[in-house]
């Protein structure tokens, strides 16, 4: 280290990710007060409901319990390392993480695969679309190369991606360790801020609105015009 | 007692002709925007057939509607519990083939081919793709039994009739099949609202409309799978699902909903009925023999002082009070008990009621002498050409009691007019028969006026929507600055 990272690495994950995230919160909070009607999942099923099953369902899965795993080494990344201290559990939390992510990876190409094949899903596919696709199908791919090629990624992440992360939220981004990275693990964190910043422009929105008060509100709703907070 | 007041419905099926002016009146007005052009948010069906979206009284296939759950009412599709498992794929979703791809025709063939030996034709275009389509189905093929093979023998209300009541039904020459004119029933249990997770279909409190917010759906679909009567649609453009909305724009001026208004055969009834909103639930969960019952009894009674200090005290403006008192909804309803819910079996308590309709008698029993017995007054309506067990499908829960009420009734009342107008039945026959049905002279004249010679007036009962007092009015004035209509800033795009 010798203390000055070349000016790529400073633009991209330094100056990139506040760009991604003012992107992301001026325009999904913009979006949302100006367009709520624009917030919607979008849903094609309706126009084909036989492929929809083995792309959406995968695919869902799948990115959830990637994304819980990198949320989790994010949060408690001593936990996590503790966890892998035994050498089984560091196996199984890989094998694991592998598996969703090839779930994910099947998931994402049957559904770009029926996007392509019906006539009618291609009229409903927008341009945004397919740059979600192409976006998402890089950081998939970019993460199971990481995952095969730079194994013990859960106990790595935990140890230089975390204080990294952390370093870009108190506004002191650190870049020594990113900068030291291999260029899969510099591709998949850049192709993810890329992803957070178009997020606010594309279906993906429909992740803010996952309906959770539908778990615990009265089955009935009734809207009173007269009576005000009835 | 929670009081409420709901504008309700009755169609009478007797006079229906089946002349569709209803859903195009509706289809003109409301769904002919791109997304839309498939949905009917009123159709007329043929009955027996399998309907729009093909078979959608089978709910072993959409799953719609409630069951009852170790004495716990749940949505049979996906509640609260399924949901999460099948946000990301509903598993009870109809598709586009179970309505029908839309489609409109290349006309400028008819003007720019080139010249040939053959006239110029112009194919079928998808509404959907653009491309050229090979017609399978549209809505309505089986009007007037079109297909019956396909259609008319598929249809689920058959369950449990002999096979001799199914050769019946299309014996050649006797052959038989009457119209069901199908709008959202606006529920009072509505399967729909409960299964929305984003709580953007609702009831509106003042007059039981179940409307959905346009802006806070997201695309979940459970609403379409969860409607047993498939009233609720997803627009494929917009993400977004719409469905009937009684035309309340109409209602609060004062008109009466588009369908309504342009009924030839002025089969459709509209008023208010009060009801009490804590025991939806309790009647909801009676067995299907009791559910007719059950419904009827938590409509109450607008003459009541009882009922009606309630509804004050619960807000009801004084003059909905009043129309509820002249609805011709409670006449049919709960006076004469003539107008029956569809498919009650389905526990969402629909608020749209069917006078059933009368259907020749055998062909074998013409020529017989009438007789005028008291056992045999009413021989026809059980050996009508429609079996009593398909009408009670329909509208009893596979139950005939209620059914052959309402139809002996019926009866009743034409022979007393045949005593009055033609008078070759005696009179005292036509009494008798009258209280055999359990009516009474005076009942007789007022459901024959109210069928055969009401006006717009005495049909539509439209209470006043007291738009004056909705607390919509009282917020800030720049919340629509710029918006035309209902409050959009922009028409309704896909996506952003």
């Amino acid at each position: 280290m010798n203390g000055s990272p070349h000016y790529l690495d400073e633009l991209l994950f330094a100056v990139f990710p506040y760009m991604a995230f003012f992107t992301f919160f001026l325009v999904t909070i913009q979006r949302y007060r100006m367009q709520s009607f624009s917030y919607s999942s979008l849903s094609s099923q309706f126009l084909e409901n036989q492929q929809h099953f083995w792309g959406l369902v995968p695919f869902h899965y799948g990115i959830l319990a990637v994304l819980t795993g990198h949320i989790l080494g994010f949060l408690i990344p001593r936990e996590v390392l503790l966890f892998n201290s035994v050498p089984l559990r560091l196996y199984f939390l890989e094998v694991s993480g592998l598996i969703f992510a090839l779930l994910t990876l099947v998931g994402l190409c049957a559904a770009i695969a029926r996007r392509l094949s019906e006539s009618k899903i291609r009229r409903v596919t927008t341009t945004s679309d397919w740059v979600v696709f192409v976006l998402l199908v890089i950081q998939v791919v970019s993460g199971i190369w990481v995952a095969l090629f730079h194994p013990w990624g859960s106990s790595w992440f935990a140890a230089t991606a975390t204080p990294y992360l952390w370093s870009l939220l108190k506004l002191n981004p650190e870049i020594q360790s990113i900068a030291a990275m291999p260029l899969a693990v510099k591709v998949h964190i850049v192709n993810a801020y890329a992803l957070i910043g178009f997020f606010p422009f594309t279906r993906l929105v429909h992740i803010l609105v996952v309906p959770n008060p539908y778990l615990w509100r009265k089955p009935q709703v009734v809207r009173w015009y007269r009576r005000a907070g009835a | 007692m929670n009081v409420r007041s709901q504008i309700s419905m009755v169609f009478h099926l007797d006079k229906c002709i089946g002349c569709h002016t209803c859903s195009i009146a509706c289809k003109n007005i409301w769904t002919d925007r791109k997304g839309t052009e498939y949905m009917w948010w009123n159709n007329v069906e043929t009955k027996p057939g399998t309907g729009y979206p093909t078979q959608w009284e089978n709910q072993d296939k959409y799953s719609g509607g409630w069951e009852t759950h170790n004495g716990d009412l749940r949505l049979k599709s996906t509640g609260k519990g399924k949901i999460v498992f099948n946000i990301f794929h509903n598993p009870h979703q109809p598709s586009m083939d179970d309505y029908y791809e839309p489609w409109t025709y290349d006309y400028q063939e008819l003007f720019n081919a080139p010249e040939g030996p053959d006239q110029p034709t112009a194919r079928p275009v998808s509404m959907v793709t653009g491309e050229l389509i090979n017609i399978q189905s549209g809505p309505n093929w089986d009007d007037d039994l079109g297909g019956s093979k396909v259609y008319a023998e598929n249809d689920p209300n058959l369950a449990g009739l002999s096979d001799e009541q199914r050769a019946q039904l299309s014996a050649v020459e006797r052959l038989v099949f009457f119209y069901f004119p199908r709008i959202c029933n606006h529920c009072l249990n509505p399967a729909c609202v409960a299964a929305c997770p984003s709580g953007a279909l609702y009831k509106r409190g003042e007059d039981g409309i179940v409307l959905l917010d346009q802006k806070r759906c997201r695309a979940w679909r459970s609403c379409v799978a969860a409607c047993p009567y498939k009233k609720v649609f997803y627009n494929w453009f917009t993400g977004k699902s719409e469905k009937c909305i009684l035309c309340f724009p109409r209602i609060e001026t004062g008109q009466a909903p588009a369908c309504f208004h342009s009924c030839v055969g002025r089969i459709r009834y509209l008023g208010v009925l009060l009801y009490d909103a804590d025991r939806i639930e309790e009647a909801a969960k009676r067995p299907p023999e009791e559910l007719v019952e059950a419904q009827r009894s938590i409509i109450l009674d607008p003459f009541d002082p009882v009922v009606i200090a309630e509804a004050r005290a619960n807000g009801v403006h004084e003059s909905v009070i009043e129309s509820a008192q002249k609805s011709p909804v409670y006449q049919f309803v709960k006076i004469w008990k003539i107008a029956l819910p569809p498919h009650i079996e389905y526990g969402t308590l629909p608020m749209l009621f069917y006078v059933p309709p009368m259907s020749p008698v055998m062909a074998t029993k013409e020529g017989n002498t009438i007789d005028h017995t008291s056992e045999d007054l009413f021989h026809d309506i059980d050996e009508s050409r429609v079996p009593m067990k398909f009408l009670a499908n329909l509208f009893g829960a596979g139950h005939e009691g209620k059914v052959r009420y309402a139809l002996r009734k019926q009866k009743a009342v034409r022979w007393y007019r045949r005593a009055v107008t033609v008078g070759d039945v005696p009179m005292s026959t036509a009494e008798h028969m009258l209280r055999e049905a359990d009516s009474t002279v005076e009942e007789a004249e007022a459901i024959y006026r109210l069928t055969s010679l009401c006006t717009f007036d005495d049909r539509f009962v439209i209470p006043p929507s007291h738009r004056e007092e909705a607390i919509q009015m009282l917020e800030s004035p720049e919340e629509h600055r710029q918006s035309a209509g209902f409050g959009f800033l922009s028409g309704p795009r896909r996506g952003i």
